[in-house]
C-alpha cells in the first residue's frame, strides 16, 4: 500500500503570533518552523501501518521553498520512506493546493492520501475534502482512528455529537484529527537515518490559481478582566441585569 | 446579481445563518437536507431534501453541488459536519471558500479568524462561486418576515463510503457551538459522574451546552466532543461559564469571542480571571450547585 503525506510548514504552533505592522500578513519574525502539527499525526500513523506492514510504502510531499527541507528531513526521521519538495516561491491557497497535489496523486497513484484536517496558521481546514473532490475519492476528515481491510479502511472520525465509523474503498482520503496518535520523540537514530532518505525536488505541475487574497491580518481586541464577585447572588444578580439569564 | 443558498444539515441551523444571508444582502434559497426550517425567514423558497439521515461526504457533497450550480454564494453554519462536506462541494465546484465567516463587507470580501485566533483575516474572494461556512454569532438575528414557498428537491445520492454507525452522545442538550449559554468543566471535576452532575446540573437548568477542557477531555472525565478551545470546539455563546478552569491559551483560543464569560475558580490568581467579565473565587463545588438553585428558582 503507498501512502501520501503532505506536509505543511507552519509558525511554531505555540508562539504568540501577530499580524505584520503593515497588517498585511503574520509576523513570523525570529518565530521558528514546525510541520504542521496535524500533519505530523499522520505522518506517525502512516509510520505505524509501514512498521505493522513493510509492503507498505510512505511518501511525504510539501509544496514551497527550499526551507521546507527541515521539515521534510523531519517527517523522514519519524519514519517516512522518501520525501518530495515541490518548489515554488508563489502563494498557494487550498483550492491551489488541492490542484496541485490531485495532479502529484495522479502521477504517484497512492492507495492512501493521509494529511492533517487543517493547518495551525491559516485554520482553513479545506485541502482534504476539495483534493478528494478532485480526484473524485471517498473521504473521511476527523479521524481518530483508522483500521486497515482487505481495500478498504475502517475509520473511526469526530462528529459534531459524537463519533461515527465509515467504511471507506481504496484509494480514499483521510484527514486526521488530534486524538489519532501521539507523535513519537524523535530520537537521533532516526535523525541520521533521515539525512541518508531520498528528498526529490520538482516543479509544480501548474502554476496556483488562487481563489482567496488575504488582504489584511489585524490582531482581535483584546478582552479585559471585569469585574470580580464576591458571592453566587451577586453573580447572579449580575447575570440577570445583563439578561442572559 | 449573485444568489445565496443556504444550506441547513440540521432545520434549525437555517434560522442560525439568516443574519448572515440578510448581513450578506444577496436573495437567498435554503436547501433543507433533513427536516422543514421555518418558512419565514425572508428566503426565496426553501427546497425540502427530506433525507432521514446525512450520507457521507462524497455522496453529500455530490448532490449539493447539483443544487448549488446556479448560485453565486453557497453557505452553512460552521460545524464539523459542514467543513467536512462543504469544502468538498467547493472542490467539485472549484471555488473560493472562506472558512469561519465572521463579518461581510461586501459579497466579496469577508473576515475570518486564524493561527487559532490569534488574528482576524479579511480576505478577498476572486472568483465565484464562494463557498462559506458561517459563525453565526457574528450576526445579527434575522428579522422574521413573510412566508417562503417550499418545494420537494429531490437529491440522489450514491457515496462510495459507507457508514457502519454512529454515536451520538449529544442527547437533548444544544450543540455546542450553536448554544446560546455554555456551561464548562476542567479537570477538578474529579471524574464522569461528578463532571455530569456539577456541569451537566446547571447547564440543563440554563437550557445550555456542556463543555470542557482538553485535560479533562484526555483524563476521561468529559467525551471527545465536549473539548472547546484551539484544537477543539471553537465556541461563541452570549455566556460562557467556565467552572475549575485555569484559561490556558489552548482553552482561551475556544472562548474568546463569547459576549460574557464568568470565570469560577478557588485559586484567585487563574489566568481566565484576566479575560473574565465576571469572577468568582470559589470552589466550585460550592458555587455552581448555589447557581444552579438559584437559576431553577
Amino acid at each position: 500500500m503507498k501512502i501520501l503525506v503532505p506536509v505543511k510548514r507552519v509558525v511554531d504552533p505555540f508562539a504568540k503570533v501577530r499580524p505584520t505592522p503593515d497588517g498585511f500578513g503574520i509576523d513570523t519574525t525570529g518565530q521558528k518552523f514546525e510541520i504542521n502539527p496535524f500533519d505530523e499525526i499522520a505522518i506517525e500513523e502512516a509510520v505505524r501501518m509501514r512498521e505493522r506492514d513493510p509492503a507498505v510504502d510512505v511518501t511525504v510531499v510539501s509544496i514551497g521553498g527550499p526551507e521546507c527541507e527541515e521539515q521534510l528531513r523531519k517527517a523522514l526521521a519519524i519514519g517516512a520512506d522518501r520525501a518530495l519538495l515541490i518548489e515554488t516561491d508563489r502563494t498557494y491557497d487550498p483550492p491551489s493546493v488541492a490542484a496541485e497535489l490531485a495532479a502529484l496523486a495522479a502521477d504517484l497513484k497512492p492507495d492512501l492520501i493521509l494529511m492533517g484536517k487543517q493547518a495551525t496558521d491559516d485554520d482553513c481546514n479545506q485541502v482534504g475534502q476539495m483534493l478528494a473532490a478532485k480526484l473524485d475519492w471517498p473521504q473521511a476528515t476527523f479521524a481518530s482512528k483508522i483500521e486497515r481491510a482487505e481495500g478498504s479502511l475502517t475509520v473511526t472520525r469526530e462528529t459534531d455529537t459524537g463519533e461515527e465509523t465509515l467504511e471507506l474503498p481504496l484509494p480514499c482520503v483521510v484527514t486526521a484529527d488530534l486524538r489519532l496518535n501521539e507523535p513519537r520523540y524523535i530520537a537521533l537514530p532516526g535523525i541520521i537515518k533521515a539525512r541518508s532518505k531520498p528528498l526529490e525536488r520538482r516543479p509544480p505541475a501548474a502554476q496556483p490559481k488562487p481563489r482567496t487574497r488575504l488582504i489584511k491580518a489585524e490582531a482581535p481586541p483584546p478582552r479585559s478582566a471585569g469585574r470580580k464577585l464576591a458571592s453566587v447572588d451577586e453573580l447572579f444578580a449580575a447575570l440577570k441585569g445583563k439578561g442572559v439569564i | 446579481m449573485g444568489r445565496l443558498l443556504l444550506v441547513a444539515f440540521e432545520p434549525h441551523e437555517a434560522a442560525a445563518c439568516a443574519g448572515f444571508a440578510h448581513a450578506l444582502g444577496l436573495p437567498f434559497d435554503v436547501l433543507a437536507l433533513s427536516g422543514e426550517p421555518d418558512a419565514d425567514l425572508g428566503a426565496g423558497k426553501t427546497m425540502i431534501a427530506n433525507l432521514s439521515e446525512i450520507p457521507p461526504a462524497d455522496g453529500i457533497a455530490k448532490a449539493i453541488a447539483e443544487v448549488a450550480r446556479d448560485y453565486s454564494h453557497i453557505a452553512a453554519i460552521s460545524s464539523m459536519q459542514s467543513k467536512d462536506v462543504l469544502a468538498r462541494v467547493a472542490g467539485l465546484l472549484d471555488a473560493a471558500m472562506v472558512t469561519d465567516a465572521t463579518a461581510v463587507q461586501s459579497p466579496t470580501i469577508f473576515q475570518r479568524p486564524m493561527v487559532a485566533g490569534s488574528i482576524i483575516a479579511t480576505v478577498e474572494t476572486l472568483c465565484e462561486p464562494v463557498v462559506l461556512t458561517i459563525r453565526p454569532a457574528g450576526f445579527l438575528t434575522a428579522q422574521r418576515r413573510g412566508v417562503s414557498p417550499s418545494e420537494p428537491v429531490q437529491v440522489t445520492v450514491d457515496s462510495k463510503a459507507k457508514r457502519l454507525g454512529a454515536t451520538n452522545r449529544g442527547g437533548a442538550r444544544p450543540d455546542l457551538t450553536q448554544a446560546r449559554i455554555v456551561v464548562s468543566g476542567g479537570r477538578p471535576l474529579r471524574d464522569a459522574a461528578t463532571f455530569e452532575k456539577v456541569i451537566g446540573g446547571l447547564a440543563d437548568a440554563l437550557s445550555g451546552a456542556v463543555g470542557a477542557t482538553r485535560a479533562a477531555v484526555d483524563s476521561g472525565i468529559a467525551p471527545n466532543e465536549l473539548q472547546v478551545g484551539q484544537t477543539g470546539k471553537i465556541v461563541a455563546p452570549e455566556l460562557y461559564i467556565a467552572a475549575g478552569i485555569s484559561g490556558s491559551t489552548q482553552h482561551m483560543a475556544g472562548i474568546k469571542d463569547s459576549k460574557i464569560i464568568v470565570a469560577i475558580n478557588k485559586d484567585p490568581d487563574a489566568p481566565i480571571f484576566e479575560a473574565a467579565d465576571f469572577g468568582l473565587v470559589m470552589d466550585l463545588f460550592d458555587a455552581v450547585p448555589e447557581l444552579e438553585r438559584k437559576v431553577r428558582g
